[in-house]
């Protein structure tokens, strides 16, 4: 039997090209495997080859989503692939969003099967688990070792057409799709099991999850903006230089409140980012970029807005784990809250 | 975050690159913003321009925050 043949996309990061100061690279087809592609070869074996991998920055990707597409399908479209592989991209949130945003376009465009891998609050999981099969892996890179089998093990199954097992199984993130199949025990000895362990305090897993759609509906709008206070929040790691909390790069374990009374202007010598996720060096010559104090200063003297609330809210999002964003954020919402905050604006990098 | 702020009870909106995930991530109020690394800046502007530029950004989030939306909305900047 013929090696299938694969087609493998990854960032510039993993192809060895640089980290955030190249995330513009524009796409590039290469022949073979790089990186991970490597360790995707060892474990394919004869089974399958990587005959290309194709190379695109992060920013790139995202900021110029629909060329990108176009780009990389015309790419795809002449090599004839058997599979087409993206990532995986552990916790980078535009690298996830750009393996789901491609692989979905290969899949509908040219009919090819698709795979890729991601931890599981990446969002371009919970935009594209429906999708296709995203293999569940660690949130960054230490779980490339453990994620290659179980995707190239899928992989192999996609690329040759075999039936897909239940995601429990499989490894991927479960997509809601259902299949029908023949349990051992009959549904009323199953319920009276789980509703004995459930008494019993013992764990016990339920046959049908209740999805979980977080929404929470919009408040009311500002009424009056020339009376309102306007709060500044951000997740693209604004601090005043030198990050006197010390807010971590990435995987952030908490947040920062800085005073702004009487700062007219964010400038390179008193803030800088802290953020580890994207290219510094505008945001450090000049943190309004990110955090447009100058600007909302200048709506106050022009009485457009009340009053710019005195204090930002600061983290950096990037890997930073939902769980610790929901709670930086319970507890600085009920601080601004308190101090009737009428509207906050938050930008994110 | 977006939520939690929602959640409290303050309207808020989110000025961000990528809209899509700010979609996802439950968002109601969202402005899009420039690049990734400078979402409310262009340092291919002069001084001047982006400042200008950023003004226009921080005023559609503050029209959107005057706006009545029952579902996420998403507020082009007119440049």
């Amino acid at each position: 039997m013929s090696k299938f043949k694969v087609v493998h996309y990854i960032n510039q990061f993993y192809a060895g090209i640089g980290g955030e100061e190249f995330a513009d690279h524009k796409p590039e087809l290469r022949d073979g495997p790089i990186g991970p592609g490597t360790a995707f070869a060892g474990a394919f074996g004869d089974k399958a080859e990587i005959v290309k991998t194709i190379v695109c920055g992060d920013s790139y990707f995202n900021e110029n989503l629909g060329e990108a597409k176009e780009t990389l399908l015309g790419m795809i479209r002449e090599i004839d692939a058997d599979l087409f592989i993206a990532g995986p991209a552990f916790n980078a949130g535009r690298y996830g969003v750009a393996c789901g945003t491609i692989c979905d376009a290969v899949s509908a465009e040219l009919g090819i099967p698709v795979l890729t891998g991601m931890f599981e609050e990446n969002p371009g999981a919970e935009m594209f688990k429906e999708k296709m099969l995203i293999v569940a892996t660690g949130s960054s890179a230490a779980g490339m070792r453990k994620a290659v089998p179980t995707m190239a093990a899928l992989a192999l199954k996609l690329a040759g057409g075999e039936p897909i097992g239940a995601s429990i199984e499989e490894g991927y993130l479960p997509g809601g799709a259902r299949v029908n199949f023949f349990e051992k025990e009959r549904g009323s000895k199953r319920a009276v099991d789980m509703l004995l362990k459930k008494l019993k305090g013992e764990p016990f897993v339920t046959e049908y999850p209740m999805p979980d759609f977080d929404r929470v509906p919009p408040n009311p709008a500002v009424k009056d903006m020339s009376k309102a206070v306007v709060a500044l929040v951000t997740s693209g790691g604004i601090v005043p230089k030198n990050n006197p909390d010390r807010i971590e790069s990435s995987s952030a374990s908490k947040y920062g409140e800085y005073d702004i009374t009487g700062v007219d202007d964010l400038t390179e010598a008193t803030y800088e980012t802290a953020h580890g996720g994207y290219d510094p060096s505008y945001a450090n010559q000049d943190a309004d970029r990110v955090l447009p104090v100058d600007v909302l200063r200048d709506l106050e003297k022009e009485g457009r807005i009340g009053k710019l609330y005195n204090k930002f809210f600061t983290t950096t999002g990037n890997g930073t784990s939902t769980k610790s964003s929901k709670l930086f954020a319970q507890e600085f919402a009920k601080k601004l809250k308190d101090d009737n905050v009428s509207v906050v604006i938050l930008t994110s990098t | 975050m977006v939520k939690e702020i929602e959640r409290a009870g303050i309207p808020v909106v989110h000025i961000c690159t990528v809209t899509p995930i700010s979609l996802t991530v439950g968002a109601n109020r969202i402005v899009p913003a420039v690049a990734i690394p400078h979402p409310l800046g262009n340092p291919a502007l002069t001084a001047g321009e982006e400042k200008q530029l950023r003004r226009k950004i921080v005023e559609t989030a503050l029209d959107a925050a005057c706006t009545e939306v029952d579902g996420q909305t998403v507020f082009e900047v007119n440049v």
